[in-house]
C-alpha cells in the first residue's frame, strides 16, 4: 500500500471548477466550458501519471491511498474520507476522465447555441467530480457520497431543458427510480456495518470469511438492489429509456459509458461479499440474463436512435452484470466488456448526436435514411462502434463479449445452458437492431423532408468520435492480449485463472456460434430494412411488437403493480386521517359545541328569568338541607 | 296566639315578593318586591328572637333595614338613570349583557 498525497486533486479540481462556474453564473459564460475542458483533461493527465506511476510499482505496493480528513469518529466506529486508487479505480479513472474530456471537448460544440452552456459544464464537471468520487471512495459510505452525487448529476442533466415538463418528468423518473436501488445501497451498509462493525472495503473484506451466510446473502442481495437501480437492471430498468431526454453527450457520457456502469463496479469491489454468497451471485447472473435480453427485446422495436441506444446500453450492461454474477474471473471480463463498450457506446452516441445536429435534432430514424452520404466521418465512426458492438473480430466487442458467452457456457450444468443460451440469443438480437439502425439511419432511401440539410459536424465534434472509435477497434485487443487486463486486475479480484464447471463447450466453438448468431441477426435485418422502411411507424403490427415499443410494458407494469397500489395507499391514509384521525377530533369538538348550543338558551338576558333560577336554586339548596336532615 | 303565625306570614310575604321579583317587568314593582322580601326576612328574625328569648335576630334586622337602605339609595339610582337613558323602566329592556 503506497500513500499518495495528490488523489485528492482529481475530485478536487473539477469539484471547484463546478462550483466556480455555477456561483459566477453569466459572468462566466463567455471561457465557461474552456474551464471546465481544461480541467477535466488535467484530470485525466493526473489519471495517466497515476497509472504510469502504479505501472512501475509492483506486487501490494501498487494499490496508492489518501487520507484527507477524519469524517466520522464515534466510539469503535471510524469512517476517513479517503481514497484509494487501487488497479480496479485506475481502470474506472482513465475512463471517466478519458472520455469525460472527450465529451466535454464534443459538448463545446454541439452546446455551442445553448444560451446554459457554461451551467451544463458546470454540472458536467459536478459529474466528473461525484464518479471519481464513487470509484476512489475507500469504504462503501465514501462510495454512497459519490452514488448520490452521479445521481444528482444525472437528474440535473438529464432535466437540463427542464423548460420541457416531459424532459423534467424524465429526470423525476430517474431520480425516484435511483431512489429505489440507493436503499438497497444504505441497507447493505446498514447490515455490514451491523455485521463486521466496519464499512470500508478493507474492513468488510477482513470479516467476511467469518460472517453468516446470511448476512453475507442479505448484504449481497441489497448490492444488487443498488446495482439495478444505477444501472437500469431489472427490476428498477425503466427509467434509461426516459433519460434520454438530456442532451446527447450527457447520454453519452452518464448514461452509457461511466455512471450506468457504476452498478458493475459495486458488484465487481464487492468481489468478497459475492464470492462467500452463491445465492446472491447467481441472483446477479439472473438479474444480468434477464436485462440483457430484456434491453435487445426492447432495441428492437425503437424509431428513436437515441432511445435504440438505450436500450442497447441496458442490454450491455446486462451483459456485465451477467459476467460479474459467475465467478472470479467473470468480474475482470465483466470490467474489459465495461471498458470497451465505454469506448463504442460513447462513440455511438455521439455519432447519434452529429446526426441529430445535422438532422435539426430529429431523432426518428425512420426520418433518416441515406445521412452516411452527407456525413461520412460520423458513418465511419459510427460504423466502427457498431463493428464493435454486435461483435465483428478483430473490434473490441468480440473479445469482451465472446469472452462472456464462453464465460456463461462454462457456468456448468443446467445454469451454464440457459446463461449461455440467454447471451447468444442476446448477440444475435444485438446484431439485428444495432443493423437496423445503421441501414435505417446511414444507408437507404432518403426520406428526410426538403427542409433538412445534413451536413457534416465540425471538428470540435469528430475528433472525439474518432478517437473513441480508435477504442472501438483496439481496446479489445490490447485487453485481451496475453490476459493483460485480467491479469492487471487479478490482485483485487482473487481471479486467477478460469475456475467453475465443467466446460461445455471449446472456446473455438463459442466463438464460431456467436459468429454464426450475429451474421443470423445482420441477416434478418439487412433484408428487412434495406428497402421500403416506411415514413410513418406501421399501426398493424403483432401484439408482440405493440409491446416491445412499449418498453415491454415495463411502464405499465410500474403502473399497476407500484404506482397505483401507492396512490390508493397514499389515499386510504389521507381518508384514514380525514375521517378517522380529524374525525375524532372534530368529535370533540362537536360534542362541546352542542352542549354550549344547549346551555347558551339559558343566558337571555333577562333578569327575570336569573331571578328565577336563583330562587330555583336556593330552594333546591334548602330541600336538599331539609331532606339531608330529616 | 300561636307565635308561628308570624313564621307563616314572613313566608307568605316572602314568597309574594319572589314571585313578583319574577312576574313583574317595571323596575320600581321589583325593586317594592325585593323590599317586601327583606322585609319579610326581618319579621322572620324577630320572631325566631322572640322565641329564643334573646336580641340576636333583632339585631340581625337592624343590619338588614341599613343593607335595605343602601340599596334603595343605589337601587334607585340606577333605575332613574336606566329611565333617562333608556326612557323605559322595564328590566326586560336592559338585557344588554346578552348582544
Amino acid at each position: 500500500m503506497t500513500t499518495s498525497s495528490h488523489l485528492v486533486y482529481l475530485i478536487a479540481l473539477p469539484l471547484f471548477s463546478s462550483a466556480l462556474l455555477l456561483l459566477l453564473g453569466r459572468v462566466a459564460d463567455k471561457w465557461g466550458h474552456l474551464l471546465a475542458t481544461l480541467i477535466s483533461a488535467s484530470a485525466f493527465a493526473i489519471g495517466v501519471a497515476e497509472f504510469i506511476a502504479m505501472h512501475n510499482r509492483s506486487g501490494a505496493a501498487r494499490a496508492a491511498t489518501q487520507k484527507i480528513f477524519s469524517w466520522i469518529s464515534v466510539g469503535s466506529f471510524k469512517v476517513d474520507a479517503s481514497l484509494l486508487l487501487d488497479q480496479l479505480s485506475i481502470c474506472f479513472v482513465l475512463l471517466i476522465t478519458g472520455v469525460g474530456t472527450l465529451i466535454h471537448i464534443y459538448s463545446i460544440a454541439y452546446m455551442s447555441h445553448d444560451r446554459d452552456r457554461r451551467r451544463f459544464f458546470a454540472y458536467l464537471n459536478l459529474f466528473i467530480a461525484a464518479m471519481l468520487l464513487l470509484v476512489l471512495g475507500d469504504s462503501y459510505l465514501n462510495l454512497y457520497v459519490g452514488w448520490e452525487g452521479v445521481g444528482l448529476a444525472s437528474y440535473l442533466l438529464i432535466g437540463f431543458w427542464n423548460q420541457k415538463p416531459a424532459y423534467a418528468t424524465a429526470a423525476k423518473k430517474a431520480f425516484v427510480a435511483n431512489r429505489v436501488g440507493d436503499v438497497g445501497l444504505s441497507l447493505a451498509i446498514m447490515i455490514s456495518f451491523a455485521q463486521f462493525g466496519s464499512v470500508s472495503f478493507a474492513g468488510v473484506k477482513a470479516g467476511a470469511p467469518h460472517a453468516s451466510k446470511a448476512a453475507l446473502t442479505a448484504i449481497g442481495l441489497m448490492l444488487l438492489l443498488a446495482a439495478a437501480g444505477k444501472s437500469a437492471q431489472f427490476p428498477l430498468q425503466s427509467w434509461l429509456g426516459d433519460a434520454m431526454a438530456g442532451p446527447t453527450p450527457v447520454s453519452a457520457l452518464i448514461h452509457a459509458a461511466t455512471m450506468v456502469t457504476a452498478g458493475v463496479y459495486l458488484i465487481t469491489r464487492s468481489n468478497f461479499i459475492f464470492d462467500a454468497a452463491p445465492t446472491a451471485r447467481l441472483m446477479v447472473a439472473i438479474v444480468g440474463g434477464i436485462t440483457l435480453l430484456f434491453g435487445a427485446l426492447i432495441g428492437t422495436a425503437k424509431d428513436d436512435i437515441k432511445k435504440a441506444l438505450a436500450a442497447s446500453t441496458m442490454s450491455q450492461i446486462g451483459y456485465m452484470i451477467l459476467a460479474a454474477g459467475l465467478g472470479p474471473v467473470g468480474y475482470a471480463i465483466a470490467i474489459m466488456h465495461l471498458l470497451t463498450h465505454g469506448f463504442f457506446k460513447a462513440g455511438m452516441f455521439l455519432g447519434a448526436g452529429s446526426v441529430m445536429h445535422g438532422m435539426d435534432d430529429e431523432v426518428n430514424m425512420r426520418r433518416f435514411g441515406g445521412i452516411g452520404k452527407f456525413m461520412p466521418i460520423t458513418f465511419a465512426t459510427f460504423g466502427l462502434g457498431y463493428l464493435a458492438i454486435i461483435g465483428v473480430p478483430p473490434f473490441a466487442g468480440f473479445y469482451s463479449k465472446d469472452k462472456i458467452i464462453e464465460l456463461a457456457f462454462n457456468a456448468g450444468g443446467t445454469k451454464g445452458w440457459i446463461l449461455g443460451i440467454a447471451t447468444l440469443l442476446g448477440a444475435a438480437i444485438t446484431a439485428f437492431y444495432m443493423t437496423r439502425l445503421v441501414v435505417m439511419t446511414f444507408v437507404g432511401a432518403q426520406r428526410w423532408d426538403e427542409k433538412a440539410h445534413p451536413h457534416e459536424s465540425p471538428i470540435l465534434m469528430w475528433l472525439p468520435m474518432g478517437i473513441l472509435a480508435i477504442g472501438s477497434v483496439a481496446s479489445g485487443f490490447l485487453f485481451n492480449s496475453g490476459n493483460s487486463l485480467v491479469n492487471w486486475l487479478a490482485p483485487v479480484l482473487n481471479a486467477n485463472g478460469i475456475e467453475g464447471g465443467k466446460e461445455l463447450m471449446k472456446p473455438a466453438v463459442v466463438s464460431i456460434l456467436a459468429l454464426v448468431a450475429v451474421i443470423i441477426g445482420v441477416g434478418i435485418a439487412v433484408t428487412k430494412y434495406r428497402s421500403n422502411v416506411p415514413v410513418e411507424a406501421p399501426e398493424n403490427v403483432s401484439v408482440f411488437t405493440k409491446i416491445a415499443r412499449r418498453d415491454l410494458m415495463q411502464d405499465a407494469f410500474n403502473e399497476a403493480v407500484l404506482m397505483r397500489p401507492g396512490q390508493a395507499l397514499t389515499a386510504g391514509l389521507v381518508k384514514t386521517d380525514h375521517y378517522v384521525i380529524d374525525g375524532l377530533v372534530r368529535l370533540v369538538g362537536a360534542i362541546f359545541l352542542g352542549s354550549a348550543k344547549g346551555l347558551r338558551r339559558i343566558q337571555n338576558g333577562y333578569v327575570r328569568s336569573y331571578a328565577l333560577i336563583m330562587v330555583i336554586g336556593a330552594l333546591a339548596l334548602i330541600t336538599t338541607i331539609w331532606v339531608v336532615t330529616l | 296566639m300561636d307565635i308561628s303565625y308570624y313564621l307563616y306570614l314572613s313566608a307568605i310575604l316572602f314568597t309574594i315578593g319572589a314571585v313578583g321579583v319574577v312576574v313583574r317587568r317595571n323596575a320600581i314593582v321589583v325593586f317594592m318586591c325585593v323590599e317586601l322580601m327583606l322585609n319579610a326576612s326581618n319579621l322572620a328574625f324577630v320572631t325566631f328572637a322572640r322565641i329564643n328569648g334573646n336580641l340576636d335576630g333583632q339585631v340581625a334586622s337592624f343590619f338588614t333595614m341599613v343593607v335595605a337602605a343602601c340599596e334603595v339609595v343605589v337601587g334607585l339610582a340606577i333605575i332613574v338613570t336606566m329611565y333617562r337613558s333608556r326612557r323605559s323602566a322595564s328590566v326586560d329592556d336592559a338585557s344588554l349583557l346578552k348582544r
